[in-house]
């Protein structure tokens, strides 16, 4: 379980965090939902460590995140993986050769292990044909599942999704959602997903928690969210329904 | 806007840059003497900036080494010394001309290309992909590349002194008639081991500001594809403009 207490963060005397209080439930899907530019991503960024806030605590494991040094953070990142909106995969490496780098780093492993881990992991995001591609050579969808079989090869116990689906059509957003669920389930993941599309949250998650204003105004399961009485998230919905 | 402020906004820039390339330095260095040792990738980086350098010196070093000799006969003729022609040329490579060439030459070809590729991983997420993966990027991406640049510029620099040497040999004896003997033993009893020390130190040095200054504006690139290129551009900049007045402060304290 993670729990925010009253995050802030400023970026030049603008202050895009005002008091965040959050907590995400252990092995539960939690969206975290908001307009493009309330700090959906810089909420996650402080969850792995890599922004710092002005003030407040971000606690895993009886360890507040925000007060460890960069040797700390590196433990705590082998448990929390992230999934950037864009994938960041390495682009002087293959697909195979991306999964397999946390386990040269991290494992003690010869390198015919690694390569059967690593083709595991591709055939469980259906990936393994494109398993000696550059990145550059995939689209924007196999770039994700990519990247989220390199996330996994480190056996995280969360994983951080950065707008999973941003950029994809709609068939392909669903896939990718109903893989993540499916990973969830394989591995006993806690799942946070930052999106603005509602009816994938509605459709996916377990929790939805709205960021507003530099601050989480509403968390609730999708039927609560559905019936809120908030004014901005009735707006938020309408919008979205039409 | 008040020159004043504008003035003291550069100045606090410039020592923040200073403080910062300093830094980046010392973690690189650090970082370094921990392990994971990456030989594999300092192996793979003195290759990028060493063997794929080595033609562009050869010929950097050949054309000034003959345009040196060319130029300096001129004016040893005009008080009668030619016959010191062989050590002058040596002395102006392996003290000065050698590593300044060699570096600038590291800079343009590889230096560049290391603050490119390294803003290029910044803005598309991948230095802070290592950090996600518990991987330190400054001891990733940093310290190999520095030693294989103190390892390897060293190594550089001593081939474009010889193919230097070579090519004012070649245009005393070949074009202006100097007898080859009397070239050789003026070489020979003007340049001292401390000469070519001291060109081989400033290249040691050289390889580790150039790496760093390179390495420094790329990994902290920021503002998309105009931001890697102007990164780019202030890295060849300073690094060039850095090696110039460094060989001046080396030189005046080894001689």
């Amino acid at each position: 379980m993670i729990t925010i207490k009253e995050l802030k963060k400023s970026f030049d005397g603008f202050e895009v965090l005002k008091g965040v209080n959050l907590t995400i439930p252990e092995n539960k899907v939690t969206f975290i939902m908001g307009q493009s530019g309330t700090g959906k991503s810089v909420l996650l960024k402080h969850i792995v460590g890599l922004l710092k806030p002005d003030s407040g605590e971000i606690w895993f494991e009886n360890k507040d995140i925000t007060k460890l040094s960069e040797k700390e953070l590196q433990k705590i990142r082998r448990k929390i993986g992230f999934l950037f909106q864009e994938g960041a995969l390495f682009d002087s490496m293959t697909v195979k050769e991306n999964v397999m780098f946390p386990l040269k780093e991290h494992f003690k492993m010869s390198k015919a292990e690694m390569e059967k881990v690593a083709e595991e992991l591709l055939s469980v995001v259906d990936l393994l044909p494109a398993k000696d591609k550059y990145p550059s050579e995939l689209s924007g969808g196999m770039k994700k599942r990519a990247a989220l079989a390199r996330t996994l090869a480190l056996k995280p116990q969360i994983v951080l999704f950065d707008e999973p689906t941003t950029g994809l059509d709609p068939i392909l957003q669903v896939s990718i959602l109903e893989l993540i669920k499916n990973l969830k389930e394989k591995y006993n993941l806690t799942c946070v997903i930052v999106s603005h599309d509602l009816s994938l949250a509605f459709k996916f998650a377990d929790y939805i928690a709205f960021l507003h204003g530099g601050i989480i105004i509403e968390i609730g399961t999708p039927e609560e969210i559905k019936t809120s009485t908030n004014e901005f998230i009735k707006r938020f919905i309408e919008s979205a329904l039409l | 806007m008040n020159p004043f402020f504008l003035l003291g906004r550069g100045f606090l820039k410039i020592l923040s840059d200073c403080g910062g390339i300093f830094l980046f330095f010392l973690k690189s260095l650090i970082y370094s003497l921990s392990p994971p040792y990456r030989i594999r990738l300092l192996i793979k980086h003195m290759e990028f900036i060493g063997v794929k350098s080595w033609l562009v010196v050869i010929l950097t070093s050949l054309f000034s080494g003959m345009v040196t000799a060319y130029q300096v006969n001129i004016a040893l003729a005009k008080v009668g010394s030619q016959s010191i022609l062989g050590g002058v040329v040596a002395l102006t490579l392996t003290r000065e001309l050698g590593p300044v060439l060699t570096a600038v030459v590291v800079i343009a070809r590889a230096g560049s290309a290391i603050s490119a590729e390294l803003g290029s991983m910044r803005i598309t997420e991948q230095i802070d992909a290592l950090k996600i993966m518990a991987v330190n990027p400054i001891q990733y991406l940093m310290s190999p590349r520095l030693w294989a640049a103190i390892f390897v510029l060293p190594l550089l620099t001593a081939i474009a002194d010889l193919v230097g040497i070579a090519g004012g040999y070649f245009i005393g004896t070949f074009l202006l008639h100097i007898d080859p003997g009397l070239l050789t033993a003026r070489m020979i009893d003007m340049v001292e081991l401390k000469d070519i020390m001291s060109g081989i130190i400033k290249s040691i040095f050289f390889g580790a500001y150039l790496v760093t200054v390179c390495g420094y504006k790329g990994f902290y690139a920021s503002g998309g594809a105009e931001g890697v290129g102007k990164a780019t551009t202030e890295a060849v900049v300073i690094s060039t403009v850095g090696i110039l007045v460094s060989d001046y402060i080396l030189t005046t304290l080894f001689f």
